[in-house]
């Protein structure tokens, strides 16, 4: 499989994140990022990325690198495109009538928009947890054995289900009404079932779409610690419009902003991608500078 | 707080004024539309009344075990018409919901709308839900009660007039009931790697069952209704028999009823109202389980 470590990891013994989740509130959200161990180079990279909305360019000339096992933030202020990168990565726009996409997005150096690739085999490898909670109208149990069942890895489906709630620290909040309606749950714990859902199918990279915008501070923090597990086992890319999210969570930042081009239609660019230590006390951009600053956006 | 209160009282008097011209409006206006509610429910039950009061003499076991006779109205009942209103509405159904339901898939999930025949079979759909019955009579009369088909004024041929008469209704009924699936379940479905034809089938489609079936018994009961075009593919006959298969001959209750109607005996009158309202009843059990599904089974999102 595409992660080997995973499986040792995610088994029912050892739950990630799981008791101190559940103890209490885990507020000391903060350095965690920088002390995560090793990287393997990039997981995934686009290179002069551009993206076309029929005639409209909406993002242009992205080169941005996704560590492996690392958290990505985007961030930049409304319009700036960075959901639009985000939903690149695994081809959700190919769903958007009149999206067209230009340059590469590599995936372990394999373009997932060359010939002969499967959208659905890219989905299959980087899930994506969307910015409203979006469980289907089904018990919690079916919610997550959606994905091995469509994959067809419906093998262990209740091993799968239970590390894959495990994984999203919520078993010990649903192991006993599995088959109650997923919708019954709070925002938070919704939202932790789609990480589970999203999980489930065991990809190798979560795109994570402004996860947190549609809950509360406490629910915040509770996905903010669960992706500091999650990235053990995954590489993640998040959307924010939390700045200090993105300086609490991720590792590097790439802060993007809306630039006029010659026609005066604002295009979607990359200004500034660093480690995100240096983006927030030193970055070399001064409309970045601005930006975090609270001078705009 | 005594200041306070002093102080407030030139504003406190605007919301005070003279409210009388305002009021005798809006009673006008509220009294206008209960008169126009009152109109039309009164004529509504004025028929109703009419029906029972006429019909109820003949409401009896021979209306749905009799046939139809010429020779002895006063036993005689409806019961080839009953068969004949369930066999050909029933084979409707069978015809019209898969079609249009499959038809509304392709529409809704995978038709892009930027492709002028994408357009233009939306457009015609559309146009055809206005298309007066009649049109579809003549259309079956002429393509599959003859040549090249050559069906015969049979059950089956009136079966596809209706179903080609409630295809655009179920279409647009089960577009609606899908486009009211937000996106957000799409989304997450094919997120997880699910293809589209899963995402439909496992996701789609169980959470719009309620619309679509809410819509197809409505066009279903427009279809038990409807007695237009099945004057024109062979309904017409005063058959005396049950009708006994697809190629058989058939009459359907609005048929019936308008056979009835022509009859110059006196018999014939209680008759023709009993079976109005057995077809009432049938009409208003049909949309009765309607609105049921509709309210048990309906999704908020």
């Amino acid at each position: 499989m595409v992660n080997p470590g995973k499986d040792q990891h995610m088994s029912p013994t050892s739950p990630p994140g799981t008791a101190q989740d559940t103890a209490g509130i885990h507020l000391a959200v903060g350095d965690r990022a920088p002390e995560q161990p090793r990287s393997a180079g990039a997981a995934m990279a686009t290179e002069n990325l551009h993206v076309y909305y029929g005639d409209f360019l909406a993002v242009r000339d992205v080169d941005l690198q996704f560590d492996d096992r690392r958290i990505t933030a985007l961030i930049g202020p409304s319009g700036c495109g960075k959901s639009t990168v985000l939903r690149c990565l695994n081809r959700m726009n190919d769903l958007v009538p009149g999206a067209r996409v230009e340059g590469r997005v590599t995936y372990h150096g394999t373009d997932i928009y060359g010939p002969g690739v499967d959208e659905i085999e890219v989905r299959r490898r980087i899930g994506m947890v969307f910015q409203k909670p979006n469980p289907f109208p089904k018990s919690i149990y079916d919610n997550v054995a959606y994905g091995p069942r469509v994959t067809g890895a419906k093998d262990h489906l209740d091993d799968t289900v239970e590390q894959a709630l495990r994984g999203a620290a919520l078993w010990d909040e649903v192991k006993d009404k599995l088959k109650q309606n997923a919708y019954g749950l709070s925002g938070g714990q919704q939202q932790r079932l789609c990480i589970a859902r999203a999980i489930a199918t065991r990809p190798d990279v979560l795109l994570m779409d402004e996860p947190c915008s549609a809950l509360d501070p406490i629910a915040t923090s509770k996905i903010e610690d669960l992706m500091g597990e999650l990235v053990q086992d995954f590489t993640i890319v998040i959307v924010t419009h939390n700045m200090q999210q993105a300086a609490r969570v991720s590792h590097s930042t790439a802060f993007f902003t809306a630039q006029p081009d010659e026609h005066g239609d604002r295009v979607g660019t990359l200004v500034e991608f660093d480690r995100t230590l240096k983006i927030f006390e030193d970055p070399a951009d001064k409309r970045t500078e601005d930006y975090i600053s609270g001078k705009f956006g | 707080m005594t200041a306070t209160d002093t102080a407030r009282t030139t504003p406190a008097r605007a919301l005070t004024p003279d409210r009388r011209r305002r009021d005798v409006a809006s009673t006008v206006f509220v009294s206008v539309l209960w008169a126009c509610l009152l109109v039309a429910a009164l004529f509504l039950f004025y028929v109703l009344i009419t029906i029972v009061v006429s019909g109820v003499s003949r409401l009896d076991a021979n209306l749905i075990t009799q046939a139809p006779s010429t020779i002895r109205p006063a036993t005689a009942g409806v019961q080839p018409a009953i068969v004949g209103t369930l066999l050909v509405v029933g084979v409707t159904a069978l015809i019209a919901l898969p079609l249009g339901i499959a038809a509304a898939i392709y529409l809704e999930e995978y038709a892009d709308p930027r492709r002028w025949f994408n357009r233009a079979i939306e457009l015609n759909v559309q146009n055809l839900a206005a298309v007066p019955s009649i049109i579809f009579g003549i259309l079956v009369l002429a393509f599959v009660v003859r040549a090249p088909l050559n069906f015969g004024a049979v059950a089956l041929s009136g079966s596809i007039a209706l179903a080609l008469l409630i295809l655009p209704v179920v279409i647009i009924a089960t577009r609606e009931s899908l486009r009211a699936v937000p996106r957000e379940i799409r989304d997450g479905s094919l997120a997880v790697g699910a293809t589209r034809w899963q995402t439909v089938w496992r996701q789609l489609l169980p959470a719009a069952v309620p619309g679509i079936a809410t819509g197809s018994i409505l066009a279903l009961s427009r279809a038990v209704g409807e007695a237009a075009p099945l004057i024109l593919v062979g309904a017409t006959t005063f058959i005396t028999f049950t009708p006994d298969g697809l190629f058989s001959r058939y009459t359907v209750m609005p048929v019936q009823i308008f056979n009835f109607a022509l009859q110059s005996r006196e018999a014939f009158i209680p008759l023709t109202y009993a079976a109005i309202l057995l077809l009432i009843v049938i009409l208003l059990a049909l949309n009765g389980t309607a609105i049921v599904l509709r309210n048990r089974f309906a999704r908020r999102w």
